[in-house]
C-alpha cells in the first residue's frame, strides 16, 4: 500500500489560520517568521489579536523577527496524547523569548539537550501539510 | 459593603465517583444536585438560582423543567475550567448577598471515559474557544494535552528554585493516603515517593502520578443566604472571603511574561482580607490538584510561603492528615476523581461541618478551597463554621 494515500493513517492536526492571523502563516510558508507591530504605537505582540493592548489601536502590520532568542522553558513528550505524534516520541516542544520581546513555542531539533537562557535560532521546517517552527542551539 | 459571611454552603451532593459510568453528563448533574437540594432540608422548586458548570451541561433552562422550578430568578455561565466551581460560590454569594434570591444551586457532572465518548482531555481542550491560540499556534506541532502545556511551567519552577522530583511526590501520595480513607475514591491503591518517581514519564517532568485522573461523576452545593441557612438542616458554613484572579496573558501559559505566576496570586490577598484571618487560621486546605506541581504554586501564590519555596514547603508530610496543612482530605483530582474540583468544596464543607469521617481534621473551623482553570484562571473561598 502507498502510504501517501492510505487515508487511515493519523493526520496531524490542520494548520488553520484566521484572517487576523493570515499573514503569519502565509510568511511562514515561505519560511519568514513574522510578528504583528501596532502600525499607531510600534508594540510588538504575539500571538495576533485584534487590538493593540496598550493604545487599543486595530491598525498593524508585520515584521519580520529575527528567530534569535533564548530558552524559557521546555518538556519532553513521553506519551502520545494524539495518534500522529506517536512515531515521533519522545519529543520536546520548546518556549523561546525572541530578541524582540515575545514569546514562542516550537518544537526542538533533536540532539542537544535544552536549557534555561541558552541562546537559539529558530526557523521554519516543512511538514506533510505546512510548516513546524523549530529550533536550535546557536553553535558555539 | 462586603461578601463575608453573607452566604452560607447549606447543601452538598456527589455522585458516586469511577471510570466507565454508563450515565450522561446531565444524569450525573441532576443525580448529585438532588442530593444537595435534599442534603441542604429543600425541595427542589425551592431553588432560585442556578450555575451549571462544565462544557457539557444542563442549561438553567433545563433546571427549571426537571425541577418544577416556578421562579428562576437568576442564573449564570462561568467559564473558566476548573477555577468556575469556586469563581461560581463568588457568583453564588453575591447574588445571595443583594437578595436577588434565596438558594443557588452550583452543578457539575461529566462522563469522560465512555467508550462510546472518544473525546479525551487533548482533544476537548481544543474545541474551547478560550483556547484557541493554543490550538492554532500549538496544537498543530503536538502540543495536545494539558500535561504538557503544563510543563513547562513546571519545569522552569524547578530549574529556577530547585523544585524536585520529590517534592512533586509529596504531593501526590498525600493526596493518595488521603484516598485511602474515602470509600468514594477512584484510587484505591497506596503509593510511595518510590512508586511515584518511577511511574511512567508522561510529559516531562509529569509522570503519571503527577496527573490527575479522567473520571467520571456529579458534584453540586448549595448556596443559601445567610439568613436563610438558619433554618436549614446543617450546621452554617460561611463563605467568609471570596476572590477571582487571573493571569497575565491567561489564553496561553507560553505567552506569559512569567508563566509561573497564576490567577489565584491577584485573588488570595483579596479573599484573605475580606474574611479576616491569617494563612495561620486555616486549618484544612482543599487545592485544585491537576497536577501535583499547580498544588505547590497555588501554595507559594496564596501566600503560605515564598515564590520557590512551595517544594520545600510540602515536604515532610505537612499535606498529610496529622501535618500543619491537610490538604485535599477526599484524595484531590489526583486520586479520588475529576469533577473539575466541585468535590473540593463538597468535602471542605464536610470537614467544616466534622462529617468527613476518618479523614476528619480534628477542630477543623477554617478552611479553604482553590479552583484552577483554562491553565491559570484562579480562585479562592476561605470559609468558616459557625
Ligand atoms: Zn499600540
Amino acid at each position: 500500500m502507498n502510504m501517501t494515500t492510505d487515508s487511515s493513517a493519523p493526520r496531524k492536526p490542520p494548520q488553520q489560520g484566521t484572517t487576523l492571523s493570515a499573514p503569519f502563516w502565509e510568511a511562514a510558508r515561505e519560511g519568514r517568521l513574522v510578528i504583528q507591530r501596532c502600525s499607531d504605537c510600534g508594540q510588538l505582540r504575539h500571538y495576533p489579536r485584534l487590538l493593540c493592548s496598550r493604545c487599543f489601536s486595530d491598525r498593524c502590520d508585520w515584521v519580520e523577527a529575527s528567530g534569535e532568542g533564548t530558552v524559557h522553558s521546555w518538556t519532553v513528550a513521553h506519551h502520545a496524547f494524539h495518534p500522529a505524534f506517536a512515531d515521533e516520541l519522545p519529543y520536546t516542544l520548546v518556549t523561546v523569548d525572541l530578541k524582540e520581546g515575545v514569546r514562542a513555542l516550537g518544537r526542538w531539533r533533536e540532539g542537544s539537550t535544552p536549557r534555561l537562557g541558552l541562546a537559539v535560532r529558530g526557523g521554519f521546517e516543512p511538514r506533510e501539510d505546512g510548516v513546524d517552527l523549530v529550533f536550535q542551539a546557536v553553535a558555539g | 459593603m462586603t461578601l463575608r459571611d453573607k452566604a452560607c454552603v447549606t447543601g452538598i451532593g456527589e455522585t458516586a465517583y469511577l471510570r466507565g459510568s454508563t450515565k450522561t453528563a446531565v444524569e450525573l448533574q441532576f443525580e448529585s444536585s438532588l442530593k444537595a437540594i435534599a442534603d441542604a432540608g429543600l425541595r427542589p422548586p425551592d431553588i432560585d438560582g442556578v450555575i451549571p458548570v462544565g462544557i457539557v451541561s444542563a442549561t438553567a433552562e433545563d433546571f427549571i423543567d426537571n425541577f418544577g422550578i416556578p421562579d428562576l430568578r437568576f442564573s449564570a455561565v462561568v467559564p473558566h475550567g476548573g477555577a468556575s466551581p469556586v469563581m461560581a460560590l463568588q457568583c453564588a454569594a453575591a447574588a445571595v448577598a443583594a437578595g436577588v434570591c434565596n438558594h443557588v444551586l452550583i452543578t457539575f457532572g461529566r462522563n469522560v471515559t465512555a467508550a462510546a465518548n472518544n473525546n479525551k482531555a487533548g482533544a476537548r481542550i481544543h474545541t474551547m474557544p478560550q483556547f484557541h491560540y493554543v490550538t492554532e499556534f500549538e496544537y498543530p506541532m503536538g502540543a495536545i494535552s494539558p500535561a504538557q502545556l503544563y510543563a513547562p511551567m513546571a519545569r522552569r519552577h524547578m530549574e529556577l528554585y530547585g523544585t524536585t522530583i520529590e517534592h512533586f511526590g509529596e504531593v501526590a501520595v498525600a493526596c493518595r493516603e488521603h484516598a485511602l480513607l474515602n470509600d468514594n475514591a477512584v484510587m484505591k491503591k497506596p503509593i510511595t515517593l518510590e512508586d511515584h518517581r518511577h511511574s511512567r514519564l508522561i510529559a516531562d517532568p509529569f509522570r503519571l502520578l503527577d496527573c490527575s485522573l479522567e473520571s467520571d461523576g456529579g458534584a453540586a452545593v448549595v448556596v443559601s443566604s445567610a439568613e436563610r441557612a438558619v433554618d436549614l438542616r446543617h450546621r452554617r458554613v460561611f463563605i467568609s472571603g471570596v476572590a477571582a484572579g487571573h493571569p497575565d496573558s491567561p489564553a496561553s501559559i507560553s505567552q506569559r511574561p512569567d508563566m509561573t505566576s497564576l490567577g489565584i496570586g491577584k485573588a488570595a490577598p483579596r479573599a484573605f482580607q475580606m474574611a479576616g484571618v491569617t494563612h495561620a487560621d486555616i486549618d484544612v486546605a482543599e487545592i485544585y490538584d491537576c497536577f501535583t506541581y499547580a498544588v505547590i504554586r497555588q501554595l507559594e501564590d496564596m501566600g503560605f510561603c515564598a515564590k520557590g519555596e512551595g517544594g520545600p514547603f510540602v515536604a515532610g508530610g505537612r499535606l498529610r492528615l496529622g501535618g500543619e496543612l491537610p490538604t485535599n482530605t477526599h484524595g484531590g483530582l489526583l486520586s479520588q476523581a475529576h469533577v473539575w474540583g466541585l468535590n473540593h468544596v463538597v468535602e471542605l464543607v464536610r470537614q467544616l461541618r466534622g462529617d468527613a469521617g476518618r479523614a476528619q481534621v480534628q477542630g477543623a473551623e477554617c478552611g479553604l478551597v482553590t479552583g484552577y482553570g483554562d491553565m491559570g484562571d484562579g480562585a479562592l473561598a476561605i470559609m468558616r463554621r459557625e
